[in-house]
């Protein structure tokens, strides 16, 4: 028992740390300001830690889903202002998850096999540049 | 009967077989018509075919022959076809259509999402997303309305030529409904494994049609090939890491090695060379074969309805 306790216990922490995150990110999108961490400890109401709101804001960022500014001796935190950028990125992880994707996406350039990349790059090497 | 009738189950063979070369010697969007309406044609007709003779092995049953007040003594004696035969059809028949199905099912709910996803982005109803992300990548996203998906990654690796081609070139794919191409192809071949190359070769074509038009509206070949050679190289990269960059630059690639490369260097092998110029010989063969494919399934139909006429008419006697 006093074995199995604490990996459940860190497993569940570890699934809350997922839902935190998106409460964080929820605050700071309804906020429509950028929020210091006290102030987004504050609005999620539970009996967080600081340092485990500071450490879910600061992996948010990490991630690129948010922006800090520094204000006094904190950061404020903000989410990025590229809404069609995080909404293409959820986009792109919904379509790999499909079976069918690669069908659906028409991408530019298909993967490449193993020597095709042996060939390209010589077909390169032999087109007149234009970039200059 | 017997040659005819076995027809449409044997030319998807040639066409597998003529797929691929016919996709690099049409112009794009000529081979890409031809091949998705032949795959389409020769899976209806190889299922009409496996309906056919499921349908005739079944009247050779007594219990089958007395609901349709056929003599099966007479059906049986015709021979049309033997028990085990409609047995094999029925099977073959079966599994075609599960794996319809299963295709449709897959297709359109990848379609259903990808069309929800793409409403998400940016309301005002912009075709071009650029999505900040290093990993070089771009796609076309089918919906209404369809979208382009740009990380500034490939933005990044590309001259503004360059991008311009790519732009170019997706949206050729979602101007001309492309994905309908694919979808086609690809349930044709669900119902039929035999016709899996022609959707192999419709994939290529379209690409192909995609960077005939981005030709078109920049004019200029070379940039085209080289637009396609980077972002590949590109995207590669980003897949796959650093450090796979080791080969020497060398001579030219030769023909065979290009034949045996994947699509990519094709597409940019095509583009180094001049347009596909048409070729109707080769395209009125093409029809050709698919349209004496349906005739002989059309005309095994008609076998078969004669011959229920017949057994009919011993019952009657």
């Amino acid at each position: 028992m006093a074995q199995i306790r604490p990996a459940a216990a860190s497993r569940g922490s570890r699934r809350a740390a997922g839902e935190l995150e998106a409460a964080a990110l929820g605050v700071l999108q309804a906020a429509g300001r950028p929020l210091t961490p006290a102030e987004v400890r504050q609005e999620l109401g539970d009996d967080l830690a600081y340092t485990t709101v500071v450490t879910i804001l600061s992996r948010l960022h990490a991630k690129g889903v948010l922006t800090r500014h520094r204000s006094g001796r904190a950061f404020s935190y903000a989410p990025v202002a590229d809404e069609p950028g995080l909404a293409a990125r959820r986009m792109r992880r919904v379509l790999d998850a499909e079976a069918d994707r690669e069908a659906v996406l028409a991408r530019f350039v298909s993967g490449l096999g193993p020597e095709d990349e042996h060939v390209l790059r010589r077909m390169l090497a032999n087109l007149p540049d234009q970039s200059s | 009967m017997r040659v005819m009738v076995f027809l449409p189950l044997i030319v998807p063979v040639l066409a597998a077989v003529g797929a691929r070369p016919l996709a690099e010697r049409l112009p794009p969007r000529m081979a890409t018509w031809l091949l998705t309406l032949s795959s389409v044609v020769l899976a209806v007709a190889s299922g009409a075919v496996l309906g056919l003779l499921a349908l005739a092995g079944a009247m050779s049953l007594p219990v089958f022959a007395s609901l349709g007040s056929l003599s099966a003594r007479a059906m049986s004696r015709v021979d049309a076809a033997p028990l085990l035969l409609g047995v094999i059809a029925a099977a073959f028949l079966a599994a075609a259509a599960l794996s319809v199905l299963r295709a449709a099912w897959l297709r359109i709910s990848a379609l259903i999402s990808a069309h929800r996803e793409a409403r998400r982005l940016s309301g005002d109803g912009r075709l071009l997303v650029i999505v900040k992300d290093a990993r070089a990548d771009a796609y076309a996203v089918p919906g209404w309305p369809a979208r382009i998906v740009v990380t500034s990654g490939m933005l990044d690796s590309l001259t503004a030529a360059e991008s311009e081609v790519l732009l170019a070139h997706e949206r050729a794919h979602t101007a001309a409904r492309h994905y309908l191409f694919l979808a086609a192809a690809r349930l044709s071949a669900a119902a039929n494994p035999m016709l899996r190359p022609l959707a192999a070769a419709v994939s290529y074509s379209i690409e192909r049609w995609a960077d005939e038009q981005a030709v078109r509206v920049t004019g200029n070949r070379p940039l085209a090939a080289r637009a396609i050679a980077k972002a590949a190289l590109a995207s590669a990269a980003a897949h796959s890491g650093p450090g796979t960059a080791t080969h020497v630059l060398g001579a030219a690639g030769d023909k065979a090695e290009i034949s045996r490369a994947g699509s990519v260097p094709r597409r940019v092998n095509a583009l180094l060379g001049p347009p596909p110029p048409q070729r109707f010989v080769l395209l009125a063969l093409a029809i050709g074969l698919v349209v004496v494919s349906s005739l002989a399934a059309l005309h095994a139909a008609d076998d078969l309805h004669a011959m229920i006429e017949f057994a009919q008419a011993v019952v009657l006697a």
